[in-house]
């Protein structure tokens, strides 16, 4: 027994009062003491302007990461995310440059969005189950398939629409926040919801757990660990619609590249395990957030671009590490 | 008398407050056999754990050979010769026996691998102990007994002195066993002392010359196993008079008329072959035979884990056919896995979640009711005595037998009408054992029918009503009454005696003649 563990005993059990799981305490902590710390760097950090751009900023990568986080429980990982964005993003656009009528069009490139999302998902999750083939090789491949047919459809160039309604999606505010902003929150709660509060969740935990103890309860597990990779691929289309609106275009070598990082980032840091059986979705949002903010002070203060890969990199280290401490 | 070989004095061990060993003293002397006795939870690891430098001691000192020492590490008890067999073997799988055996101190010529010297020093050490093992085996293809073989070859490569063998028969059939014990008696010939930790009093009244016995923490019992009886040990482990172990059968026949299952002419390809029996309500049937014989593989079956080749499968009379457990579960049917930790509980998930894993549909209305879940697994903390500190603390961190209450509770949970309980009491302590012995009697009383797989034929003989001999996947003989005693179980189990050969009996024929 060291000292500083049996200093931390009362504090953690009056924790336990709070409506906070113990796992989440951690990058709760982190993040508050970033708050603070990013907003005593810059005097520009805490301007409102500043603070609603990092939350869109996040938004993108945090609603793909909230589809990561039950892929990830469920004990699998999908790679594909970031290249299924631009995949998607220029089906959007295709859609949206052949139907005339604006508002018809806007409907019709989301509906195919979250759609073409789920397809995506679908075929990464059947080789996965069907195919018996490991989630990382599955996915390895889907991503370089996925951004290879996006750069072919459109020859590599940059497509943009003129729709005038469609900026109005990921571009708008309701209530003084983005309009992603608010998206991101709301899938939030809800996958928050699924994943304590319904059989489905417990399910996706018993399978990442355990999937021989999942089997012998009579949980289907094959068709439970397809469904996360279909709820992630719907996560890649809504974002996939935000992203595009809000840029008008989308270019199909850049959107989208290295989300798959920032998202598997933002659950890990979040306190999920990697192995699978257990994590929150409140942790995958505080994550995405430590990302955004350290981002956001990187620029503020003037570091060098080239730098901010190895800050993000060794938080992602430090998340690990002390994830290893925690269980031993 | 020589100086002992290993000498603990006052050996105690807390972990923050808690005691869980105090003021342990004892010798131990060269080539000796010592059985360590105890139910889960009273010591027994930690004391092996210190002996083999895992633990610290917190009081005390370790004598070897005369020379003290305050605590050991692993490593420096490895040094001077004390080794450890686990449970779970550290073997690399992918690896053949030689390399598993010589892992870590492989011999060299020239800098390179000397394989050809440390295949043949293997097959000597596997000789000497009369294991028929080829070195050029890879682990992966060898049975759970060969492997342990394995572990003890590395364990000789060492020149240990001292082995312990940790709940070692666990896994072995009784053949099995006995070549085990013929090694062990080899080890002592060459003068290592070896400790021998066990459930099964019978064995260590067989291999052991002395015995000790372990009880909160307290040693209670250190003398030659000449002259101690099982009763006596097992009065001294749990520290009471024994009322029986085993609850009374119930003296009036079952009521027969529509089974509660029924299986007729069941086939598994390659694995089962026309299996027929009957379960009535209020009845423990015993499926007994030896590791392998297919008893696992009939369970696994009726609860569709796996598709039957050929056969019926009736349940209150009405043909089913499930391709799922979920299926099996609906129509009453719950299965007990003997690979509790494997296949039985999830060891992250909590008491609460463990509980209501089969029944979750139960709880939710929209969203998961997660007081009620919380109650209910109060209700079965109570009913069945698990203790656990929390019941949001995950199971994994329980004992055995508290473990083993978790995955009967989740099974109620369903209320189910049928049991099949595969290995229902595998690890656990004597007490636990007790208990759920009596919960089968009480769920039978309640009209329940229960199917019990067991290995330990006292506890077919102590729980059955009536007993299926299966062998090699076929049913080897039907047994009721006095009939279920260990000669007749073990002589159609081996196949000494085949169905319809042995000495006229009163039962039925248990192969219904098939066109």
């Amino acid at each position: 027994m060291s000292p500083l563990s049996q200093r931390t005993t009362p504090l953690a059990q009056r924790f336990r009062n709070l409506p906070i799981s113990g796992a989440i305490l951690a990058p709760l902590l982190a993040l508050i003491v970033l708050f603070v710390i990013s907003s005593l760097a810059s005097e520009y950090f805490l301007n409102t302007r500043n603070l609603s751009n990092v939350l869109r900023q996040v938004s993108y990568t945090g609603i793909i990461a909230i589809g990561m986080t039950f892929v990830i429980i469920a004990g699998g990982i999908d790679l594909s995310v970031g290249s299924m964005l631009a995949l998607v993003g220029v089906v959007v656009l295709y859609v949206l440059n052949t139907i005339t009528d604006p508002f018809q069009a806007v409907i019709l490139a989301m509906l195919a969005a979250l759609v073409g999302g789920a397809l995506l998902g679908l075929f990464n999750g059947l080789l996965v189950t069907r195919g018996r083939i490991a989630a990382f090789v599955v996915t390895l491949a889907t991503m370089s398939i996925f951004r290879s047919l996006a750069l072919y459809f459109t020859d590599a160039a940059e497509v943009s629409t003129r729709n005038p309604l469609f900026q109005g999606v990921g571009g708008g505010f309701v209530l003084g926040l983005p309009i992603p902003v608010w998206t991101f929150f709301a899938l939030a709660v809800v996958s928050h919801v699924v994943l304590f509060h319904t059989a489905y969740g417990r399910h996706v935990c018993a399978v990442g757990a355990n999937a021989q103890v999942a089997r012998y309860s009579g949980i289907r597990v094959e068709r439970v660990v397809l469904s996360t990779f279909l709820i992630a691929g719907v996560c890649v289309g809504l974002s996939a619609i935000m992203l595009t609106s809000r840029l008008n275009s989308v270019s199909p070598s850049d959107a989208g590249y290295f989300f798959e990082l920032d998202a598997i980032a933002a659950v890990v840091i979040g306190g999920t395990a990697l192995s699978g059986g257990r994590g929150t979705v409140w942790g995958t949002v505080i994550g995405a957030l430590i990302l955004g903010i350290i981002n956001n002070m990187l620029n503020l203060t003037g570091v060098s671009p080239y730098l901010q890969g190895l800050v993000k990199g060794a938080v992602i280290l430090l998340a690990v590490l002390l994830q290893y401490k925690r269980a031993p | 008398m020589a100086e002992p070989l290993l000498r603990l004095e006052g050996i105690g061990k807390s972990f923050g407050p808690v005691t869980v060993l105090e003021g342990i003293t004892l010798d131990i002397a060269q080539g000796e056999v010592l059985g360590v006795l105890g139910e889960n939870g009273a010591g027994k690891s930690t004391l092996l754990k210190i002996i083999s430098g895992i633990y610290t001691p917190s009081t005390g000192r370790i004598l070897i050979d005369g020379q003290p020492f305050a605590a050991l590490d692993p490593i420096g008890a490895r040094r001077l010769g004390i080794a450890m067999i686990p449970q779970e073997f550290n073997l690399v799988a992918s690896l053949k026996v030689y390399e598993n055996v010589f892992l870590g101190q492989e011999l060299r010529r020239g800098g390179f691998l000397d394989h050809a010297r440390m295949r043949e020093q293997t097959r000597k050490l596997l000789d000497s102990l009369e294991v028929h093992l080829d070195p050029n085996q890879t682990i992966e293809r060898l049975s759970v007994a060969q492997k342990q073989m394995v572990e003890v070859a590395r364990v000789l490569v060492n020149d240990a002195r001292i082995v312990i063998l940790d709940e070692p028969t666990t896994v072995l059939t009784s053949h099995e066993t006995a070549v085990l014990f013929r090694v062990v008696k080899a080890l002592v010939a060459r003068g290592v002392t070896v400790l021998f930790i066990s459930h099964k009093l019978k064995e260590v009244r067989e291999l052991c010359d002395r015995l000790l016995i372990l009880r909160d923490g307290q040693l209670v019992e250190h003398c030659a196993v000449a002259g101690m009886n099982e009763e006596a040990m097992a009065r001294k482990m749990v520290g009471r008079e024994l009322s029986r172990i085993f609850p009374d059968k119930p003296e009036a026949p079952v009521t027969r008329g529509t089974p509660a299952l029924e299986v007729r002419g069941l086939c598994l390809t390659n694995v089962l072959h026309d299996i027929d029996f009957a379960v009535h309500r209020g009845e423990v049937l015993g499926l007994a035979g030896l590791v392998g014989a297919g008893r696992t593989e009939i369970a696994e079956t009726l609860m569709g884990l796996r598709r039957r080749s050929a056969g019926e499968i009736l349940v209150d009379g009405e043909p089913v056919a499930f391709t799922s457990p979920r299926q099996a579960h609906a129509r009453g049917l719950a299965y007990l896995s003997e690979d509790r930790q494997g296949k039985g509980l999830q060891l992250s998930f909590n008491v609460m979640q463990n509980v209501t894993d089969l029944s979750l549909a139960r709880y939710v209305r929209g969203l998961i009711r997660h007081g009620q879940e919380r109650r209910r697994a109060e209700e079965y903390q109570a009913r069945l005595s698990i203790k656990a500190a929390h019941l949001t603390a995950p199971v994994g961190l329980l004992s055995g037998g508290n473990q083993q209450k978790v995955y009967f509770a989740k099974l109620l949970d369903i209320e189910p009408e049928i049991l099949l309980l595969d290995e229902p009491t595998r690890g656990i302590d004597i007490s636990a054992k007790q208990q759920i012995y009596r919960l089968i009697r009480e769920l039978t009383a309640q009209g329940k029918a229960v199917v019990v797989i067991s290995s330990e034929l006292e506890e077919i003989i102590g729980l059955a009503d009536r007993t299926l001999v299966i062998r090699q996947g076929r049913v080897a003989a039907t047994l009721e009454g006095d009939d279920i005693n260990e000669e007749c179980i073990m002589l159609y189990a081996a196949g000494a005696w085949e169905a319809g050969t042995e000495p006229a009996t009163a039962h039925e024929p248990s192969q219904g003649a098939r066109p």
